[in-house]
């Protein structure tokens, strides 16, 4: 039996993660709250779990928080 | 004296309402996504292979098709967050969604070609320790071809083995990203049992949590 870590994380998956349809839903403001530092993993910890593990939706996470940064 | 808005009852207002401030309302929502959109596809250029002119032509699609369904969903905006970042999202997805078909109309990679020579290489597998993990990765293919679905089959090959991203298989597959982010949450837990179990991973067999 090995140490396999990158297929073990690729391969592990957290029953808190609420999918995609949930974690977008709530997109805007967990990303407000991430940019006031506002315990977004805390208030929101499925979202959280499923930015970990969703490359499309994390993707879309870092192109809003970059949006509300950036904003006027 | 131009329209601008204080604050989401601002925007709310002037969207809702006709006359001049609407219209001005309208140009500066529009103004804003093409924006966002534009600063959205050229993080996202690199993987994209496009640019300058078919760039800009994405980042206008996707704003005026954000703004549609903006106005279409006025009313169920609850306030949870400020206007501005709620409109941000549905120009992130029209983004997101038009890279997606994108790649499938363009693909880069083949959907269904079985690229198993990839796998150590997708999962670190270093060559000089093949030795090692030859029998993990046989175990691996045996358990993709024993234990999964046709369907769960067809989007672990795409994915994993050859490179197609996720948005891409969901318009492959007439599908949605939460089905298939789902079917490749069932694929996971499933690979991760059977390796488990025949002793090939280490840890629990549900491997939840981290």
């Amino acid at each position: 039996m090995g140490d396999w870590p990158a297929l073990d994380a690729f391969l592990r998956t957290d029953p808190a993660d609420v999918g995609c349809e949930q974690a977008l839903a709530m997109l805007h403001v967990y990303a407000e709250l991430v940019d006031a530092a506002g315990g977004a993993e805390d208030r929101f910890p499925g979202v959280a779990a499923h930015l970990r593990a969703c490359g499309p939706c994390a993707d879309d996470f870092d192109g809003l928080l970059a949006a509300v940064r950036s904003a006027p | 004296m131009p329209w601008s808005a204080e604050d989401d009852q601002d925007w709310l207002r002037a969207l809702r309402g006709s006359g001049a401030a609407h219209e001005e309302a309208l140009g500066t929502l529009h103004a804003l996504l093409v924006r966002v959109a534009r600063t959205e596809v050229h993080r996202r250029s690199a993987r994209l292979r496009l640019a300058g002119p078919e760039l800009d032509d994405l980042a206008h699609q996707a704003a005026a098709d954000a703004m549609v369904a903006i106005l279409g969903k006025l009313e169920t905006f609850r306030g949870e967050s400020r206007f501005t970042t709620w409109v941000y999202r549905f120009v992130i997805f029209e983004v997101s969604s038009k890279v997606g078909r994108h790649f499938w109309r363009n693909p880069t990679v083949p959907m269904d070609k079985e690229s198993w020579d990839l796998l150590p290489d997708r999962f670190g597998l270093e060559p000089t320790r093949e030795a090692e993990w030859r029998d993990l990765a046989d175990a691996v293919r045996r358990a993709v071809d024993t234990e999964l679905t046709p369907r769960q089959r067809q989007v672990f090959v795409a994915i994993v083995l050859n490179g197609v991203p996720l948005d891409t298989m969901v318009t492959e597959l007439g599908s949605s990203r939460n089905a298939i982010y789902k079917t490749m949450f069932d694929v996971r837990r499933k690979l991760r049992a059977h390796l488990v179990t025949n002793g090939y991973l280490n840890g629990d067999v549900g491997g939840e949590g981290s």
